[in-house]
């Protein structure tokens, strides 16, 4: 990924934009929405299937990061993973029809860096497509079911009729694949 | 008691929020004090924010922003309204009254919101320490329970050509005052006969611990037995004696152990 400074718009962005969430500042939030609303949203959409629901989950996720800015902070690591896996925990919690069961204090992601910009942006979506068609169809639909179904690893192994064992195996190699190859 | 291993198999589950009842407990007390695990989670969930941008589809609607600001702009928070208002003291208009009351209402509403936000968090946190506490508690109890059911099965292990010998452990503790025995293997008793304690003080004669019965399978255990205060042990000793007590041990000993 090329990290030059022409590629970003501004480098450290967010956590400016955040500083500026956490004193009040409400065009910083809508700054964040523009930026980020398209992977909420789309991630909320995936899970739930429905356009209204994915738009309360949207809601509901940056009403957090409105309410409790302070929770988030460089070392929580990349603001695109977090609201991201932000989302996708509260949209498992809507599925499941449960109180939402997610403290967004609780998340931390490790450090990594954001795509800043559309182009970068564009960039790490296409390459996290590509390892997923890279992997054996078993293991990309283990991690589906996982992530987007909310499925827990006994339910995907009764529905695929694999191990447990294997299951686990999977969805964790799966995830560390994606980590070693956006890291090149 | 679980490995470190097989925490290990369970920290994609923990990342994508799966876990739950004894064993989410008991994977978040591991992760308190493993700090490998602890960098896994969180590089598990980075990656779990990396698959998601796969995600990127349709953009929302353009009705989701408005109603986020118009939800934000109801929330106003203490902090911005304390960095933006600015009241004039003087040439203050009678009818910006009813604005200022309403808008003092709205910034009172905006810190309740936000103050009972925060005590809810606060509460959470209580609540998942209180359940912690339960826990354990009912961990020891469980484990006090084993000890003195009256179905637990003791066994002693050792190498099988060697003969059973009598065996006992004795706990004691000054500050306590108490004193506690397990032992095994004890032959059976005459009737009238006990196998009673003896503490052998730094200084002194011997002092009667309490006294102790093997069941059929030459078990006895002796809990929670009273002792005088200050009596520091050099040595325990058991010997067999008439079941109502004894002024001083009755020769043989039939087990001894020095205290550390």
């Amino acid at each position: 990924m090329d990290k030059s400074p022409g590629t970003r718009t501004e480098a450290g962005d967010d956590m400016r934009l955040v500083a500026r969430v956490r004193a009040g500042d409400q065009q910083a939030l809508s700054e964040l929405y523009d930026r980020y609303s398209g992977v909420v949203y789309g991630v909320a959409l995936r899970i739930l299937q429905d356009t209204g629901t994915a738009e309360d989950i949207l809601q509901d996720v940056f009403l957090q990061l409105w309410r409790r800015p302070d929770v988030f902070d460089s070392s929580r690591g990349s603001l695109t993973a977090w609201l991201a896996v932000i989302a996708r925990h509260r949209s498992i919690d809507r599925l499941r029809r449960r109180r939402p069961e997610t403290d967004i204090e609780d998340c931390v992601i490790a450090g990594g860096d954001d795509p800043r910009d559309e182009t970068e942006r564009a960039l790490v979506i296409e390459k996290v497509r590509v390892v997923m068609n890279e992997m054996g169809a078993e293991q990309r639909t283990a991690m589906e079911m996982a992530f987007f179904q909310g499925l827990t690893h006994t339910e995907i192994a009764e529905k695929t009729g694999q191990p447990l064992g294997t299951i686990k195996t999977r969805i964790r190699s799966g995830l560390q694949l994606l980590r070693a190859r956006l890291a090149t | 008691m679980r490995t470190h291993q097989q925490f290990e198999e369970d920290l994609a589950l923990y990342a994508l929020n799966e876990l739950t009842g004894s064993e989410l407990q008991e994977f978040e007390q591991h992760i308190e004090t493993c700090a490998s695990c602890r960098r896994e989670v969180q590089a598990l969930r980075s990656d779990l924010g990396r698959l998601a941008l796969s995600t990127a589809g349709p953009r929302p609607p353009a009705r989701s922003k408005d109603r986020l600001l118009r939800a934000i702009a109801a929330e106003p928070r203490g902090a911005a309204n304390r960095a933006t208002q600015t009241t004039p003291r003087r040439g203050l208009s009678w009818a910006l009254v009813p604005t200022v009351i309403a808008l003092g209402l709205l910034f009172a509403v905006g810190y309740l919101l936000d103050a009972n936000g925060r005590l809810h968090d606060q509460l959470a946190t209580m609540g998942r320490l209180y359940q912690n506490t339960t826990t354990q508690l009912a961990q020891a109890q469980e484990r006090l329970h084993l000890l003195s059911a009256p179905d637990a099965m003791q066994v002693a292990l050792g190498p099988q050509s060697q003969q059973r010998m009598p065996h006992a452990t004795a706990i004691y503790s000054p500050s306590m005052k108490r004193c506690m025995l397990m032992a095994s293997n004890l032959a059976p008793l005459p009737p009238g006969k006990m196998y009673e304690l003896w503490l052998i003080p730094m200084e002194g004669a011997p002092m009667p611990a309490g006294m102790f019965k093997p069941d059929q399978r030459g078990n006895a255990m002796m809990m929670d037995h009273p002792m005088p205060e200050g009596v520091l042990a050099k040595a325990f000793a058991v010997t067999v004696e008439d079941a109502t007590g004894a002024e001083k041990p009755t020769m043989p000993i039939v087990m001894s152990g020095q205290g550390l």
